[in-house]
């Protein structure tokens, strides 16, 4: 295969990807298919995106080094892509901008969009605020619960959030339903994905919107230490920041690339979301992927304490990319990503969201692989506010 | 008898044909035998067996709930076929089953197309399955001599329409309206349209679904497609009533035929 990894691009990555959606779908998928790729050739469309980024989102992102952190968790060096310095507080953000831009062109004056921990729901109510877009956000009813400030955020930014009562009530219920919601309202409406899951076009697309986090790393990286990273690491679970920080560097083979998932309880237990670990391929939300599901084709309940994480499948891409060899895949439990939450607190004065927690965690798992003072580069994709009564409960620190 | 043939038939005569969807393993294996039986001596000319998925992403609040408890009541696939046998011992009524991809995906499509075959039933209708990403059921299909039904919608491009009539056998399921399954007030003046252009392809009959609920219904569409397709009125007339609620929804929904 002469074709560069990172050249590739949907409906298929390998044997993952593709439509799997009901037939009243495929037109909004051809339309949002060619509006993409003709603003994606489109010079303007370009630098539109890149302008609000430098004036709303706030990029470029920086990187910090994180010395203290580094120091007890094996001594390599550590570099945070700080994503948790975007607008509404993570990486969402990028595609967020970019999808609105996109809905704008197609004349669609209302977006749905699905969340889990809230932060994509924040970030498309935050667009649909910019842009004066109509906005709905479907969100299971465990996830209202466990994220009661982002719900009022996304009420207080002027969206609809409907709490999703059928299924498991979490991520993947809130996908059934926009999908719902798109099938009965597609002529005015763009179902706004936030990850790199779903049917073609979104998995390019999405991850398209997101890669601007590796090419700033990595231009970033060269800058401040001359070289390319040994490893590049992130958080999965649908996989959306992973793949933005991957993508630069997938065809530069001597960098390695680790997602870190969440294995819940364990991975030998019921109770996770470690779809590549433990996933088999199947079709889930419109792709062929990796997904958590029984003997008889049934989507499992998924587990992780951080609510962005709880999803049994994953992206296409990232499933190519494990069966390539290209990216690693490893659990992380719950315990173990709350205190590299802790950790980075602590070192570093930077709380982080308890999903991006789980690639810190990762941390010392990579100081036994690389040697000592080797460079990681890490997605910091997101910040912890949100996660302040799960961490307060767990740590037992509410009340004074 | 084939589903085409009775599709054929019915038009001929003027009678028109009824489907009734029921979901298997709902509320239990032997309930859903004796609601399909009942379905087939009331009127029904073909039967949608629906199969359990967790992840319905086409269906409305009655069908998930349904399905979601007939899943609780702990349904195995293995058991769709069980179904399918015990309504095949009481009645020669064609059965389709209607499954979304990923368990007959994992199941492996050629053994469900198999076992499908043998338990008795003519084919399946897929609903998130586009002709485009199904090669291993059309060969399937093809091998076992099974009825492979698609969906064309009101959105559908004519490029689209053309290609999931010419894929499909057995019939062609016209999406009446844009919108997942669940009863309406009126059967949406897109279904017309939709019936129209795929019957203009001419190469397989046509059912119109999602929102027919009533023998009004059943009778305006047989006038301008081959079969009217009835679920969500289906289970709630059950949730109701019983096993008499359903008897008396499918005679309701038989008045409107010739």
């Amino acid at each position: 295969m002469s074709q560069k990894l990172g050249e590739q691009v949907g409906p298929y990555f390998g044997q993952y990807g593709g439509r799997f959606v009901p037939e009243p779908l495929i037109a909004a998928l051809d339309q949002l298919s060619q509006v993409y790729e003709a603003a994606r050739k489109d010079p303007k469309f370009q630098e539109e995106l890149a302008e609000l980024h430098r004036t709303y989102t706030g990029r470029p992102s920086i990187i910090t080094e994180a010395q203290r952190f580094a120091a007890v968790t094996g001594g390599l060096r550590v570099f945070l892509k700080r994503e948790d310095l975007n607008h509404t507080g993570s990486h969402k953000i990028n595609n967020v901008m970019g999808q609105a831009l996109l809905a704008k062109r197609m004349g669609k004056k209302r977006i749905i969009a699905e969340t889990g921990a809230g932060q994509h729901g924040v970030a498309s109510a935050t667009a649909a605020a910019y842009f004066g877009l109509d906005c709905v956000v479907y969100m299971g009813e465990v996830d209202t619960e466990r994220q009661a400030l982002n719900v009022a955020r996304m009420k207080l930014l002027g969206a609809e959030v409907v709490a999703v009562k059928t299924g498991s009530r979490t991520l993947k219920d809130a996908i059934n339903e926009a999908l719902r919601d798109w099938v009965a309202n597609v002529e005015t409406t763009h179902y706004l994905l936030g990850t790199v899951a779903g049917p073609h076009p979104f998995p390019t697309m999405v991850r398209d919107f997101h890669s601007i986090i590796g090419k700033e790393s990595k231009e970033q990286m060269l800058e401040l230490t001359g070289e390319l990273p040994a490893a590049v690491a992130a958080c999965v679970g649908g996989g959306s920041n992973a793949i933005g920080i991957f993508h630069a560097f997938l065809d530069d083979p001597d960098v390695q690339l680790w997602g870190f998932e969440a294995a819940g309880d364990g991975i030998d237990t019921p109770m996770h979301a470690a779809t590549l670990s433990r996933g088999v391929p199947g079709v889930l939300h419109g792709a062929m992927s990796y997904m958590l599901q029984d003997e008889d084709g049934q989507t499992s309940e998924s587990h992780s304490i951080s609510a962005g994480l709880d999803y049994p499948g994953v992206g296409p891409e990232h499933s190519w990319l494990k069966d390539l060899g290209r990216a690693q895949y490893h659990g992380v439990t719950d315990s173990e990503a709350m205190e590299a939450m802790k950790l980075l607190s602590q070192t570093e004065g930077i709380i982080p969201a308890i999903e991006t927690a789980h690639a810190l965690a990762g941390i010392p798992h990579l100081a036994k692989i690389l040697p000592a003072g080797a460079s990681v580069l890490v997605n910091l994709s997101g910040r912890g506010d949100k996660d302040m009564e799960t961490a307060g409960r767990y740590f037992g620190l509410l009340g004074a | 008898m084939s589903v085409q043939s009775v599709l054929e038939t019915n038009k001929q005569s003027g009678r028109g044909t009824l489907v009734g969807y029921f979901p298997a393993g709902y509320p239990t294996v032997e309930d859903s035998i004796a609601a399909f039986v009942a379905l087939a001596q009331n009127g029904c000319d073909i039967l949608e067996v629906g199969v359990p998925y967790s992840d319905p992403v086409m269906d409305g609040l009655v069908i998930q709930k349904a399905t979601e408890k007939a899943l609780e009541n702990g349904f195995k696939l293995s058991q769709l076929f069980e179904v399918i046998r015990g309504v095949r011992e009481q009645v020669d009524t064609p059965m389709l089953v209607m499954s979304y991809y990923n368990p007959v995906l994992r199941y492996g499509v050629e053994r469900f197309a198999d076992e499908l075959k043998q338990a008795g039933a003519q084919g399946m209708i897929t609903p998130d399955l586009i002709p485009d990403e199904a090669s291993k059921w059309l060969e399937s299909a093809d091998k076992h001599d099974l009825d492979r039904v698609f969906l064309v919608a009101p959105s559908s491009s004519d490029e689209r329409v053309s290609a999931n009539t010419k894929a499909s056998r057995g019939f062609v399921y016209s999406v009446s309206t844009m919108g997942i399954t669940g009863e309406r007030a009126e059967v949406d003046k897109l279904a017309r349209e939709v019936a129209g252009r795929v019957s203009s392809i001419g190469s397989a009959p046509t059912c119109v679904g999602v929102g027919v609920s009533t023998g009004a219904q059943v009778r305006d569409v047989n006038t301008f497609a081959d079969g009217a397709i009835v679920g969500t009125a289906l289970i709630a007339a059950y949730e109701s009533n019983g096993l008499d609620g359903l008897i008396e929804k499918t005679r309701e929904l038989a008045s409107g035929l010739g």
